[in-house]
């Protein structure tokens, strides 16, 4: 997913001249294409994540378009205060990414998981927040969010992500994406756990479920739109993401939910349990234990519906 | 495209401005009841000096792409900030009778540029100014533009850790047409700023971070037009300038008294403050 981040930001700084890079000294290499096109359009800021985003809000506020990347906690966590003060209350329009997002860099330990950026992010007036779920999708909104007037923050993988859509056609930013249909569980997930929620979909439809698959890469501004139509026509809601249960998407549709009409389907938060993970391992094995696994989504929809089975 | 223009006052007429904006703080404080008195008067020499002797702006136009760049970083100076712009032509004084009411722009801290015309960044959270300026100064350079940005700090501010970040990268970039002006009184909110965090010595610490670093009198209007009219800086160096001043400048009994960080003027207080700005209650 970098890989085509770094492909894309490059294509995009050759169409529009006020696309600027700045790196918090990670990225070798991967934006050395950047460099050697638009040599006065990239800057390595250093490990100073506060004082790149304040460099970014002043050259937004000078008619810039700065994108700003490093690894999630590090844009997010690390530099809030500036997030907030430089960029939204500026309205200043600048791209955030976060590389290596929720438990994509499980082996590095929790000083690299970004377990709450989306909750932090999205409680902010005016910033607009994405998790693309593959390369069609980020490529896409990357587009689009330049042509915002605020900010926008990306929480994106790291690399190998399968992809999602073979073609991704009439993409904005607010709107779901749906993958498959049905009529007992809608799974909508968020970001690169998408591909779980269409392994869990095949397991519940062989055990008999009519299950639909939604991809939902932006979390604010929500599509109520879909929400709307999907708690109307399913028996069941369940969000995915790989992100605390607590503040992120899932919150974000309970949130409507509190202010919808009364009359729809249940809605089941997956998400990542409240806990630091004091174990070193794999995406895999970290999803997996903080409740993630494609098993842990099938037998926690089935038990909502009062069915028993095995997987 | 207007012409930007430097405002070439006199030093006469300088200084007896800089006396009407310390007149105006005070009632201000006084008025509204709201705090950093001794911040604001600090600190007016300086903005008269940038604003009437430095900056190519142009109050009618205050986008113009060329425009040389101001930033109040210590925000809590606003009232300052407002006074000066008001009588820069911003806007009428009028518009500052509302300060501090409900729904006002005019408050404890400059609101943002899109609100405000004449503000180049809502500040009132330390540190924040000179990453903004860098990033302005760099769009600059960026563009070919000749325009100079300058933050306007408090020796308080440099406790700041983004403030240090932003001084090493600027020095990298060598962005001569980035300065830093250190309003350094010496205090900061409850203690001496030497005592508080180690600042000194604080010329050293901005030249080993590979600045181009100047001392200053930051009451003599006059030296400080010359010292902030080096951008660009000879040496290709980002230019600091530590301006020496004194909290709570220009009435007596606030001089160097740290209890005018936060206190407000009582009703005589206030008249023989304005007897010794020699304006008239």
């Amino acid at each position: 997913m970098r890989n085509a981040f770094a492909d894309q930001v490059t294509q995009l700084a050759g169409e529009d001249e006020r696309v600027v890079l700045l790196s918090g000294d990670i990225g070798n290499k991967l934006f050395d294409r950047f460099k050697e096109r638009f040599p006065k359009r990239f800057y390595n800021c250093g490990v100073a994540e506060q004082n790149m985003i304040g460099v970014a809000a002043g050259m937004a506020l000078s008619g810039l378009r700065p994108v700003v990347y490093t690894i999630t906690p590090f844009t997010t966590t690390r530099c809030y205060e500036q997030i907030r003060v430089d960029l939204c209350y500026h309205r200043a329009p600048v791209i955030v990414v976060g590389t290596g997002s929720g438990l994509s860099y499980a082996e590095l330990g929790p000083t690299h998981h970004s377990l709450e950026d989306l909750a932090i992010m999205r409680v902010l007036p005016g910033m607009t927040v994405l998790a693309p779920c593959d390369e069609s999708e980020l490529r896409a909104g990357l587009a689009l969010a330049l042509k915002l007037d605020g900010p926008a923050y990306f929480r994106i993988g790291k690399k190998g992500e399968p992809r999602v859509h073979t073609e991704l056609t009439d993409f904005a930013i607010g709107r779901a994406v749906t993958l498959s249909q049905g009529t007992d569980i809608c799974l909508v997930a968020t970001g690169t756990i998408v591909p779980t929620a269409n392994d869990a979909a095949a397991i519940l439809r062989k055990r008999g479920f009519s299950v639909g698959v939604i991809s939902m890469p932006t979390i604010k501004p929500l599509d109520t739109q879909c929400l709307a139509r999907i708690f109307g026509a399913y028996r069941m809601v369940a969000t995915i993401e790989e992100h605390s249960r607590i503040g992120g998407f899932g919150s974000a549709v309970a949130e409507w939910c509190a202010d919808a009409p009364a009359a729809r389907a249940q809605h089941v938060i997956f998400g990542a349990d409240d806990r630091f993970l004091h174990e070193i391992g794999s995406q895999e094995y970290a999803r997996r234990v903080s409740g993630l696994a494609v098993e842990s989504i099938v037998l926690g929809c089935a038990a909502r519906l009062g069915a028993l089975i095995e997987v | 495209m207007t012409t930007l223009a430097i405002e070439h006052l006199a030093l006469p007429q300088l200084t007896a401005l800089a006396r009407r904006i310390r007149a105006h703080t005070v009632v201000n404080s006084h008025q509204t009841q709201t705090p950093h008195l001794g911040s604001c008067l600090s600190c007016i020499d300086i903005l008269v000096a940038a604003y009437f002797g430095v900056l190519r702006i142009d109050p009618k136009h205050p986008w113009h792409p060329e425009r040389d760049r101001f930033i109040l970083s210590k925000g809590h100076g606003a009232p300052a900030l407002f006074h000066t712009l008001a009588q820069r032509g911003f806007y009428p004084q009028s518009r500052l009778a509302d300060y501090g009411q409900d729904g006002s722009l005019f408050g404890e801290h400059p609101p943002t540029p899109d609100a405000l015309p004449g503000v180049e960044a809502a500040t009132g959270s330390l540190g924040h100014g000179l990453p903004i300026a860098l990033g302005m100064a760099l769009a600059g350079r960026i563009a070919g533009s000749s325009y100079r940005t300058y933050a306007l700090l408090s020796d308080g501010e440099c406790n700041e850790g983004s403030v240090w970040e932003a001084a090493m990268l600027a020095a990298a970039q060598r962005l001569d047409r980035l300065a830093v002006v250190i309003d350094f009184n010496k205090w900061q909110a409850t203690g001496r700023s030497e005592e508080v965090m180690a600042l000194a010595p604080l010329t050293d610490k901005w030249r080993a971070f590979g600045w181009s670093v100047h001392e200053v009198d930051g009451h003599d209007i006059g030296a400080l037009v010359q010292m902030l009219s080096r951008l660009p800086d000879a040496t290709g160096k980002p230019l600091a300038i530590v301006a020496h001043t004194i909290k709570g400048r220009g009435v007596s009994f606030m001089q160097d008294d740290n209890n005018w960080h936060y206190r407000i003027p009582n009703a005589d207080e206030l008249a023989r403050a304005l007897r010794e700005l020699e304006v008239a209650p």
